[in-house]
């Protein structure tokens, strides 16, 4: 897993490895400076020549000059590596996600993959910073620190193997208890969190329903978990803090004590109150390096969940690869489904599709309805390839679909999707996404076709007015309207409107379909509908029932011969008349 | 949301605004509010145990002076009586301040929780209150951020930041006591070199502050996107748009890379800084210390010591220490600005106005006894009654029939840009009325209206009672709605079902739902009821979601019901199986039926025809196919190219 996030480096890896070096030698400046520090006081204690002061003094400043001057620099260089690590990663992600098929989609939510390349990315972000300026500066200044306290202090040092362990063992029991109370915390605000968010949401039920006491209640005894396990981690975590403490005082008491002894005792010989006061310098960079140690612990551990979830899109293998010499040209646009079947997953029960056989002329204009469940928007998304079939192949101008490079294909074969979307930006922008050089006149033609340009115009800004994200400031009518008008765009061979239609009145869905024969002709235009209305006019009309083809023909032959078809239209049309007669 | 409540202009935008002026006084206010005993003790143990982490050097400028004085003898015998008993006092200190620190930062522990747990049920609390008008006009992510990220810079403005302004806060100034009493000439030094500390920190952290906040905003706008795109990812695959969809990425991912360098940058530096400009310090108090103690000029201190050794040494350590709580300081700085800009986010959503609610009349169970008189009861007994307040302080009950009218209605989201004009409508206890009109001609108003989710201009009433009279939890109660965007809620289908009647049992919610035809795929789930809905029921339908809403609309068994769109997903053949149901849920009540589906509409007592607001036809399928206007192009327009 590790060199999944490595390769997240690159250009980045000179200041990576940089910064832990430059680290390294401000660990060693910052033990040398309280030796010096000590032959300072000891020099003044003995009343010596404002020479020998002035040595001492200008070597310390030259210290403290080389350890801001490395300071600075491993700030500048980790801010750069982990920030730009992270740039990398991010971008990796998102990368990855564009070379996803619909399958590998259909697996991550995308509020998901939002997190995993926002938040989870922070998190190991901040822990590669850990790692590569404290997890070097702490195991270092913790060694350096004792073997300076051991060639100054002597006898005091001893007390390092009382304290050490004792901190060490404390710390390493915190984390202990306090790393599973957190991650059963982290679990539980999710599950606050999205209540919340359903709350925000669902406003229109909950007022609707007057249930806002009993979210409140609901709230509250969530709240309430989060808090008692909450506090009782962070209460373990409040033990640290005197635990250092202690051993910082212990430090104190016994440098005072058994230090004054040894140097009225040795006369000053082996230790001086410059050693005195160097040994209470380092017992506090030792425990204060500990302390670190145990910090990043915590903290690797916890990003250690981020990590894990983004490898998980990382490693996530695309479904399908474009083929070798692929075809670039689509001959015509007529299909043919030939022994088709589909499985969603290989562990499905039963096939969403099942022994399709189906052949459509070029310029045909095909109408597919049936129930939910039916299969009618699995089988258009096999057209353009969105999905491999499981068995059998489908064809589009007589070539296999997996023998076509993507990009080519689905430029040929345009699809209105079910759910379909508009992205923030003008409604210029938003139709280019079909063809990007397309002029202004392409543009209002299409509109034209799709029944668009009429709203369109009237908006003060006309083709220039900014949809907002998720095109929530058109009405639904005219948001479908606008993807038909997207995808038209695309000059097509083949056009499928899987839906697209579902908002938009009667009579423009009627205009719109006469648009569609009367200017593109030569297109092939499959049509799934809700409203047989929307379907009758074509040259052939599919009915589907679970997964499988169960009648085909037009309007009159089915409505003679399809007990299904037959249903639906009386449902729709005959029906309600028969019922208010 | 309804399509008319989304294309509302004017949403708040996503910004970071600095916190105001009286953020932090109110912020203090809020937590002393709270724990008005537990925090002042709090506070009392934090700033006894630091005045302790001062105090060591006072003990070891005595033990100094007594090694000084003993250490030509090396007599330790008589040091040593000496020594203890300020090693014993100092350890007494400590004991009582290592007391005081496990105390208080268990209480802190205890106060951050119970604090951001209390702010989490009030503003939730606050935001059940607020009116729709509430999440129309505000993007659904922000307000989760206030309870995401708003709350994780309080938490670390409380837990940490704050106890760490009052530590380093108090350790100064006794340092700087201390400091005092022992020699001027070196404290006039260290403070000098405190505003150079300050100066440079001011500088550094102030661009600190500032990046971080562009990094937010980056972040914000990368986030966005981010969402936008995976919302999308269908779209792009199918139009081939990975290039463009990457292109657009990596423009805002750099502009955050960018920022968030300069801002790391900044941080990682200033601690370098402060640190060495501390080191600088000490080297400068040694040099002029021994300087003025080979000068042997007179010291200038409260405690009137000449300046010795025993005077320097602890100094220097004051030094160290002094410097290493303005450091401190300086880290705490943008968790602070950050933590205050999150309070005040969060105090700005608990300032919103709630929803009022003052209408005087309530609903209540009713029994009507044999000569026709009304009167509470109080159990369910499937009758209703408003219970109106007179004038001279008597009750008068009206029976809920289900009769609702509006007479001359008109309303507007924002003023000067009417949706509704003058709409009038009479709907008769048992009728079922249906709007059909455009997407935006106003049919979902008119229901945002009936339950008031929005106030009306002109009159509307039920059962002959002017609704602004009636309590909105009642009227509501009264009115059962089914939104075509379901809304489910993480838990079993049935206790989603549950939801419209929290007393409905087991079998009211099966019944309920097989009324409506939802039973049949029920069901066939692997786990039946006892489905898990995660994710706004992700795993089910659109259509199986809508029959979900039905029957919770159906098991709350309300007089009055709204159905906006609320079959639109079920394809018409599942429709056909369900709509037998439905005749039957229907039926005995006042029902407004919104739909696009002219089959859904048709058999409905009186169909009202709604363009730009207006009601354009009116009346039965029958009749306005007859008169051949709007309603029969709409019904015939199909039939028209043929």
């Amino acid at each position: 897993m590790l060199k999944r996030f490595t390769g997240s480096i690159r250009e980045f890896k000179t200041v990576t490895l940089l910064t832990p070096l430059i680290i390294a030698g401000e660990a060693i400046i910052d033990c040398l400076i309280p030796y010096a520090m000590a032959e300072l006081i000891n020099q003044i204690k003995a009343g010596c020549e404002f020479e020998v002061l002035l040595k001492y003094g200008g070597i310390l400043l030259a210290m403290a000059f080389v350890s801001l001057f490395f300071g600075a620099a491993a700030g500048l260089t980790a801010a750069r590596a982990s920030t730009g690590f992270a740039r990398n990663l991010r971008r990796d992600i998102y990368y990855r996600v564009q070379t996803f098929t619909f399958e590998n989609i259909d697996r991550f939510s995308a509020s998901s993959l939002v997190t995993r390349m926002t938040t989870d990315v922070s998190n190991v972000q901040m822990a590669f910073m850990m790692i590569i300026r404290i997890a070097v500066r702490a195991p270092l200044m913790f060694i350096f620190s004792i073997i300076m306290a051991n060639i100054m202090g002597g006898a005091l040092a001893t007390m390092f193997v009382v304290v050490v362990p004792l901190l060490g063992f404390g710390l390493f029991l915190i984390s202990k208890f306090t790393m599973p109370a957190f991650r059963r915390v982290f679990g539980k605000y999710d599950t606050l969190n999205e209540s919340i968010a359903e709350n925000v949401r669902a406003a229109r039920t909950v007022k609707g329903f007057v249930r806002e006491e009993y979210e409140k209640q609901k709230f509250a005894a969530a709240a309430e978990g989060i808090r008692r396990d909450f506090t009782r981690a962070e209460r373990i975590v409040a033990l640290s803090n005197p635990l250092m403490q202690i051993c910082f005082y212990f430090n104190m008491v016994f440098v005072l004590l058994v230090g004054s002894k040894l140097v009225i005792t040795g006369r000053g010989q082996n230790i001086d109150v410059g050693q005195l006061s160097a040994m209470l310098t380092y017992g506090a960079q030792i425990l204060f390096s500990l302390m670190s140690l145990a910090a990043i612990y915590v903290m690797i551990t916890i990003s250690a969940t981020s990590a894990r979830r983004i490898a998980e899109v990382l490693d996530e293998e695309p479904a399908m690869k474009n083929p070798e010499n692929p075809k670039t040209v689509v001959p015509d646009g007529s299909v043919e489904f030939a022994g088709v079947s589909f499985k969603y997953s290989e562990r499905a029960e039963r096939p969403t599709l099942s022994d399709i056989n189906l052949k459509i002329k070029s310029g045909e204009t095909i109408g597919i309805l049936g129930g939910t469940g039916s299969g009618k928007s699995t089988l258009v998304q096999l057209i353009p390839r969105l999905y491999d079939v499981t068995e059998g192949s489908v064809l589009v101008g007589g070539i296999d679909v997996r023998r076509y490079d993507i990009a080519a294909l689905r430029g040929q074969v345009s699809m209105v999707l079910q759910k379909n979307l508009l992205f923030s930006g003008t409604i210029k922008d938003n139709l280019r996404w079909g063809n990007e050089n397309a002029t202004d006149e392409e543009l209002h033609k299409v509109c034209k076709f799709a029944m668009a340009d009429g709203f369109v115009s009237s908006f003060p800004q006309g083709y220039n007015t900014v949809i907002e994200q998720g095109g929530t400031n058109v009405s639904g009518g005219q948001r479908q309207r606008l993807c038909i008008a997207r995808a038209l765009l695309k000059r097509p061979k083949i056009l499928i409107l899987d839906d697209s239609t579902s908002a938009v009145d009667t009579r423009t869905d009627a205009q719109i379909r006469k648009n569609f024969r009367e200017y593109m002709p030569e297109t092939t235009k499959i049509i799934i509908a809700q409203r047989v209305a929307s379907v009758m006019d074509a040259d052939r009309i599919i009915v589907m029932d679970g997964g499988r083809i169960v009648a085909c023909g037009t309007h009159d032959e089915l409505l003679k011969s399809s007990e299904i078809y037959h249903e639906i239209y009386s449902q729709q049309i005959k029906g309600g008349e028969d019922h208010v007669g | 949301m309804s399509a008319e409540a989304k294309a509302m202009p004017g949403a708040k935008p996503h910004s970071r605004p600095k916190a105001k002026k009286g953020t932090f006084p109110r912020l203090i206010k809020t937590l002393f509010k709270f724990y008005p005993v537990l925090l002042p003790v709090t506070m009392a143990c934090i700033l006894f145990s630091s005045a302790v982490s001062a105090i060591p050097s006072l003990f070891i400028q005595k033990i100094i002076q007594i090694i000084e004085q003993n250490y030509a003898l090396g007599d330790w015998e008589t040091a040593f009586s000496l020594i203890l008993p300020q090693v014993m006092i100092l350890a007494t200190f400590y004991l009582l301040s290592l007391l005081s620190m496990l105390l208080y930062t268990q209480l802190m522990a205890y106060i951050t929780q119970g604090f951001l747990f209390k702010l989490r049920r009030t503003m939730f609390d606050g935001m059940q209150s607020l009116p729709i008008r509430y999440f129309d006009t505000h993007k659904h992510g922000d307000i989760m951020s206030h309870y995401t990220n708003d709350i994780d810079t309080l938490r670390q403005l409380v837990s940490q930041s704050l106890p760490q302004l009052l530590k380093s806060g108090m350790i100064v100034s006794v340092l700087l006591g201390i400091m005092m009493y022992y020699c001027g000439w070196l404290t006039l030094l260290l403070l000098l070199g405190v505003v150079a500390m300050v100066t440079v920190s001011r500088k550094v952290g102030g661009g600190s502050a500032r990046y971080f906040v562009r990094q937010q905003a980056a972040l914000g706008h990368v986030e966005g996107y981010i969402q936008e795109m995976m919302n999308g990812q269908r779209v792009v695959k199918v139009f081939c748009h990975e290039e463009e969809s990457k292109a657009g990425f990596d423009e805002l991912n750099d502009a955050l890379y960018l920022d968030s360098r300069r801002a790391n940058t900044y941080a990682n530096m200033l601690g370098p800084i402060i640190f060495n400009i501390g080191n600088v310090l000490y080297v400068l108090v040694a040099l002029v210390g021994g300087l003025l103690m080979l000068a042997k000029v007179p010291n200038f201190s409260f405690s009137g010591m000449p300046l010795g050794i025993s005077i320097i040494v602890p100094f220097l350590n004051m030094t160290k220490q002094f410097t290493g709580n303005i450091n401190t300081l300086s880290q705490q700085l943008n968790s602070i600005i950050m933590g205050l800009a999150g309070a005040d986010r969060v105090f700005t959503l608990m300032a919103e106005a709630p929803e009022v609610d003052d209408g005087p009349v309530t609903l209540v169970n009713a029994k009507i006894s044999g000569d026709g008189q009304i009167s509470e009861s109080p159990v369910r007994t499937g009758l209703w009654a408003w219970k109106c307040p007179q004038e001279d302080g008597g009750v008068k009950y009206v029976k809920l029939e289900g009769n609702v009218e509006l007479v001359n209605v008109d309303f507007a989201y924002e003023p000067d840009k009417p949706v509704l004009h003058q709409i009038s409508v009479y709907a008769r206890p048992g009728q079922k009325v249906a709007f059909v009109g455009a997407t935006g001609a106003g049919k979902t108003t008119i229901t945002n209206l009936l339950n008031r989710f929005y106030e009306a201009n002109g009159q509307i009433t039920y059962d002959g009672i002017d609704i602004k009279k009636i309590k909105k939890a009642d009227l509501r109660r009264s009115l059962g709605i089914v939104l075509q965007d379901t809304d489910l809620f993480s838990g079993t289908i049935m206790e989603n079902i549950r939801y419209g009647r929290l007393d409905a049992g087991d079998d009211d919610c099966r019944a309920a739902a097989a009324l409506v035809g939802a039973d049949d795929f029920i069901t066939r789930l692997p786990d039946g009821y006892n489905t898990m809905l995660t994710n706004n029921g992700a795993n089910l339908s659109q259509g199986q979601r809508q029959l979900l809403a039905i029957a919770r609309a159906a098991v709350a068994d309300p007089p009055v019901m709204i159905l906006d769109e609320a079959t639109s997903s079920i394809d018409t053949r599942t429709e056909a199986a369900v709509q037998r149901g439905m005749y039957k849920l229907m039926e005995g009540r006042t029902v407004f039926v919104i739909a696009h589906r002219l089959s859904t509409v048709m058999n409905s007592d009186v169909i009202m025809v709604l363009e730009n607001g207006r009601i354009i036809e009116r009346g039965s399928h029958e009749k306005l196919i007859a008169e051949r206007g709007t309603y029969y192009q709409l019904y015939t327009g199909v039939f028209e190219l043929e």
